[in-house]
C-alpha cells in the first residue's frame, strides 16, 4: 500500500498541492513531493492529476469475505410505519429488479413487522422473486437493535450479494450497524447504481462535500455489498399482478430479540400536511421573503400546487418556520420532481440540499444570486409580487 | 459520568471552490475546521457535564497529526481530555476500518458511560462511524437526537428527529447517541478556555498501543475503496428572464404545467 510520484511525469504544475486536503503535498525542484506522515490516501491529488497520471496509489485488500462466490442474489430491505410500506421502498424494488436483471439473479425483499402478510404478498406483484418476512409483534416499531439483528441473520442465511435499503432516517440509523457486524462494504446516500456485471460488482456513485464531489464507490473483496440510496432517485416499480414469486415466513419469538432502548412515545409534527423528503413538488422561502409573515406567500402556492413547503436555513434560524422544514447541508437533502426557490439567494450549503431536484424554478431580485446558477428557470423579479400573482393564476385555472 | 466526543477535522466547505479548468475541488487556502455536528455533539456534552455536576468530557479524534487542532479547540470550549488517534497504519480507512479503529480507541479509555458524536461529518457526508463504533462496542445507540430529555448514571432519555417528526426513547447506559443540529447553540471558546488549549496535553494514540487487529486498519480492513471521483455536471444556468409580473407569471405557469407534476 502506499502512494508515489513518477517523477518523469511529474511538470511541478502544483494542482495536485491545491487539491490536497491535507496540505501533505510541495513541489520541491519541480517534482511534487507527498508528506507521507500527513497524507490520507484519499485520492484527490490523483484526481486532479488526470492529465499527467503521475501519482498513483497501489491498493491493497485484506483477505475479505470467506467463499465469496456463494453470495447471491440482490436483497432490499422494506421500510414500513406503522404497517404501512415507505415510499422510498417501491424504488428500490424497482432499481433491485433492475440490477438483478443485470446479474440474471433473484430479486430478495425482506420486510420486518408484524401482522403484515398481506403486504409481504404483495412484495411479489412489485417484482421480489422472494420474500423473506420476518413476523413479530416486537418488530413493528423500527428498533436498532432488533433490525440490526434479524437483519444480520438475513445476511448470514441468504447470503445476498447485494443488499439496498433507502437512505432515510431508519435505513441510515440501523443500516451501518448491519455492516459493521458481518464487514460488508457499505456505501452512503448513493445517487446512482450500476452493474459491472463481469466483475459482478455493484458501483455506487454517491455525492459528498454537500454534492460539490461525486465518488463512485466499489466493495471487491467483501459481500454483501450494501448501499442506501437516497429517496426520490429511483424510479418505483409498477404493480403486475401476473407476477409470481415465494414468500417466506419467519415467525420469530419475542425472547430471542434483545431490545436495548425503549420508545416511549411516537410524535407526529411536521407543519405543513406534506412531508419535504416525500414530496414531488416543493416551495421554498429565503430571507428574500423579507419577513416572517410573508412565509403565508410560499404556504399559499405550496398549498395551490399541492407541494410541501421548504426553507432556507436562514430563515429557520431566525424562528419563521420549523427545523424540520430546513433543505441544506444541515437540513434535509431532497431531490423532488419541481423545486421552486422564492427569495433564496442559493448558499453552498442550501443547494447542496436541492441541485439534484429534476426542475428548478428560482424567483430572486437579485440578477446576480448564485441560485440562478442552477435554475432551470430563473425569474428575476420581486418574489412578493410574482408569488402571489402566480399562485392567483394556479388558483383560478386549477379551480381551487 | 465519563462522556466521550468523537469529532473530526474536515475543510470548512463554504469556501469549496470549483477548478474550472480541471473540474477538481479546490482545497487549499480552506481552513480546517471542527466538523459542524461535532460542535453540538461537543456542547451536548459540556451541557450535560453542567447538569450532572460530577462529569468528564474527553473528545477523540482519528486522523492526520495536524487534527490536534480540532482536539484543542474542543478544549478550548471546555472539554477536559483530549486524544488523538493517528498512525500511517489507519491511512485509506473507509467508515468500516475507521468505526473499528475508532471503537478500539475509545476502549483504551477505561469506563465510558455515553458516547455522543456528531450525526455525519460535512466531507464524506456518510453518517456511518456513529453507528458503527455503537456496533463494534456492543452498545445500545439512537441516531438523529435533538434533544436529551433526562440522563442519570444508568439511562438516557431523548428526543430522535424523524422525516415527520420525533420519538421519545430511552436507553440505558453506557450507549451511543449521534446529535443533530436542533439540539442546542453551540458556545464560543472562552479567553481562558482558549490559554488551557494552548497547553493542553494530547495524549497519542497508534495502532501499536491501541493493538488494533492489523486486518481490520486502513486500506486493509476497509471493505469498501473509491473506484473514481468527479465533479457533477452543475445543471442549469437554463434560461433567466425578466419582464413585468403578469409576464413572469404566465411563463412560470406554463413551465410548470408543461412539467405535468401537479397532481
Amino acid at each position: 500500500m502506499g502512494i508515489h510520484v513518477e517523477l518523469e511525469k511529474c511538470i511541478g504544475c502544483s494542482l495536485c498541492v491545491r487539491a490536497c486536503g491535507v496540505n501533505a503535498i510541495e513541489i520541491v525542484n519541480k517534482k511534487a513531493v507527498i508528506d507521507l506522515e500527513k497524507c490520507t490516501l484519499c485520492a484527490a491529488c490523483v484526481e486532479a492529476c488526470k492529465k499527467y497520471q503521475a501519482i498513483t496509489i497501489t491498493k491493497e485488500s485484506s483477505g475479505g469475505t470467506k467463499n465469496i462466490a456463494d453470495y447471491k442474489n440482490v436483497a432490499i430491505f422494506v421500510e414500513q410505519h406503522n404497517g404501512i410500506v415507505a415510499g422510498v421502498s417501491y424504488e428500490m424494488l424497482g432499481e433491485g429488479r433492475k440490477l438483478a436483471d443485470q446479474l440474471k439473479e433473484k430479486l430478495v425483499a425482506v420486510l420486518l413487522g408484524h401482522d403484515m402478510q398481506k403486504q409481504a404478498d404483495e412484495l411479489v406483484k412489485f417484482g421480489a422473486d422472494r420474500v423473506v418476512y420476518y413476523n413479530s409483534e416486537k418488530l413493528a416499531n423500527f428498533q436498532d437493535d432488533s433490525y440490526a439483528q434479524i437483519v444480520s441473520e438475513f445476511v448470514d442465511t441468504e447470503k445476498p450479494a447485494i443488499i439496498l435499503a433507502g437512505a432515510s432516517a431508519i435505513g441510515r440509523s440501523f443500516i451501518p450497524k448491519v455492516a459493521a457486524r458481518v464487514w460488508g462494504g457499505l456505501t452512503a446516500d448513493c445517487t446512482k447504481l450500476e452493474i459491472d456485471v463481469e466483475k459482478h460488482l455493484l458501483l455506487g456513485t454517491r455525492p459528498a462535500f454537500g454534492g460539490n464531489l461525486m465518488a463512485t464507490i466499489i466493495c471487491p473483496h467483501h459481500r454483501p455489498q450494501i448501499a442506501t440510496v437516497r429517496h426520490k432517485v429511483m424510479k418505483a416499480a409498477t404493480r403486475d399482478e401476473h407476477r409470481t414469486g415465494e414468500v417466506v415466513v419467519h415467525n420469530v419469538e419475542t425472547e430471542k430479540l434483545t431490545i436495548r432502548t425503549t420508545i416511549v412515545d411516537i410524535v407526529k409534527e411536521v407543519e405543513s400536511t406534506v412531508n419535504i423528503t416525500e414530496a414531488d413538488i416543493i416551495v421554498s422561502g429565503g430571507r428574500g421573503m423579507g419577513k416572517p409573515e410573508n412565509m403565508s406567500i410560499v404556504k399559499d402556492l405550496a398549498e395551490v400546487l399541492g407541494a410541501a413547503v421548504g426553507a432556507s436555513r436562514a430563515v429557520v434560524d431566525a424562528g419563521w418556520i420549523p427545523y424540520s422544514h430546513q433543505v441544506g447541508q444541515t437540513g434535509k437533502t431532497v431531490c423532488p420532481k419541481l423545486y421552486v426557490a422564492c427569495g433564496i439567494s442559493g448558499s453552498v450549503q442550501h443547494m447542496a440540499g436541492m441541485q439534484s431536484s429534476d426542475y428548478i424554478i428560482a424567483i430572486n431580485k437579485d440578477p446576480n444570486a448564485d441560485i440562478f446558477q442552477i435554475a432551470n428557470l430563473g425569474i428575476v423579479g420581486d418574489v412578493m409580487e410574482v408569488v402571489p400573482a402566480l399562485t392567483k393564476a394556479f388558483k383560478e385555472s386549477l379551480g381551487k | 459520568m465519563n462522556i466521550v466526543v468523537c469529532i473530526k477535522q474536515v475543510p470548512g466547505t463554504t469556501q469549496v471552490k470549483i477548478n474550472p479548468e480541471t473540474g477538481t475541488l479546490i482545497r487549499d487556502g480552506v481552513e480546517a475546521v471542527v466538523n459542524p455536528f461535532d460542535e453540538y455533539a461537543i456542547e451536548e456534552a459540556l451541557r450535560i457535564k453542567e447538569r450532572v455536576g460530577n462529569a468528564v468530557v474527553k473528545v477523540i479524534t482519528m486522523g492526520p497529526p495536524q487534527a490536534e487542532e480540532a482536539l484543542k479547540s474542543a478544549i478550548a470550549l471546555g472539554a477536559d481530555e483530549a486524544y488523538l488517534i493517528s498512525d500511517r497504519a489507519f491511512a485509506g480507512s473507509d467508515t468500516w476500518a475507521t468505526s473499528y479503529t475508532v471503537a478500539r480507541g475509545i476502549q483504551s479509555l477505561g469506563t465510558v458511560d455515553l458516547i455522543i458524536c456528531g450525526k455525519q461529518a460535512i466531507d464524506g457526508d456518510t453518517a456511518q462511524v456513529g453507528p458503527g463504533v455503537a456496533e463494534m462496542l456492543g452498545l445500545p445507540f439512537v441516531a438523529w437526537v435533538r434533544k436529551v430529555e433526562e440522563i442519570s448514571d444508568t439511562s438516557i432519555r431523548v428526543e430522535r428527529m424523524m422525516e415527520d417528526g420525533y420519538e421519545v426513547v430511552s436507553m440505558p447506559l453506557p450507549g451511543l447517541i449521534t446529535v443533530v443540529k436542533e439540539i442546542n447553540v453551540p458556545r464560543m471558546a472562552s479567553l481562558k478556555g482558549k490559554m488551557r488549549a494552548k497547553k493542553a496535553v494530547i495524549t497519542k494514540l497508534t495502532a501499536e498501543s491501541l493493538a488494533a487487529d492489523p486486518a481490520k486498519i486502513g486500506q486493509k480492513g476497509s471493505p469498501t475503496q473509491v473506484f473514481r471521483s468527479f465533479v457533477p455536471e452543475r445543471k442549469g444556468g437554463g434560461e433567466k428572464i425578466s419582464g413585468d409580473v403578469p409576464e413572469l407569471v404566465s411563463k412560470i405557469k406554463s413551465t410548470i404545467l408543461d412539467l405535468n407534476v401537479i397532481r
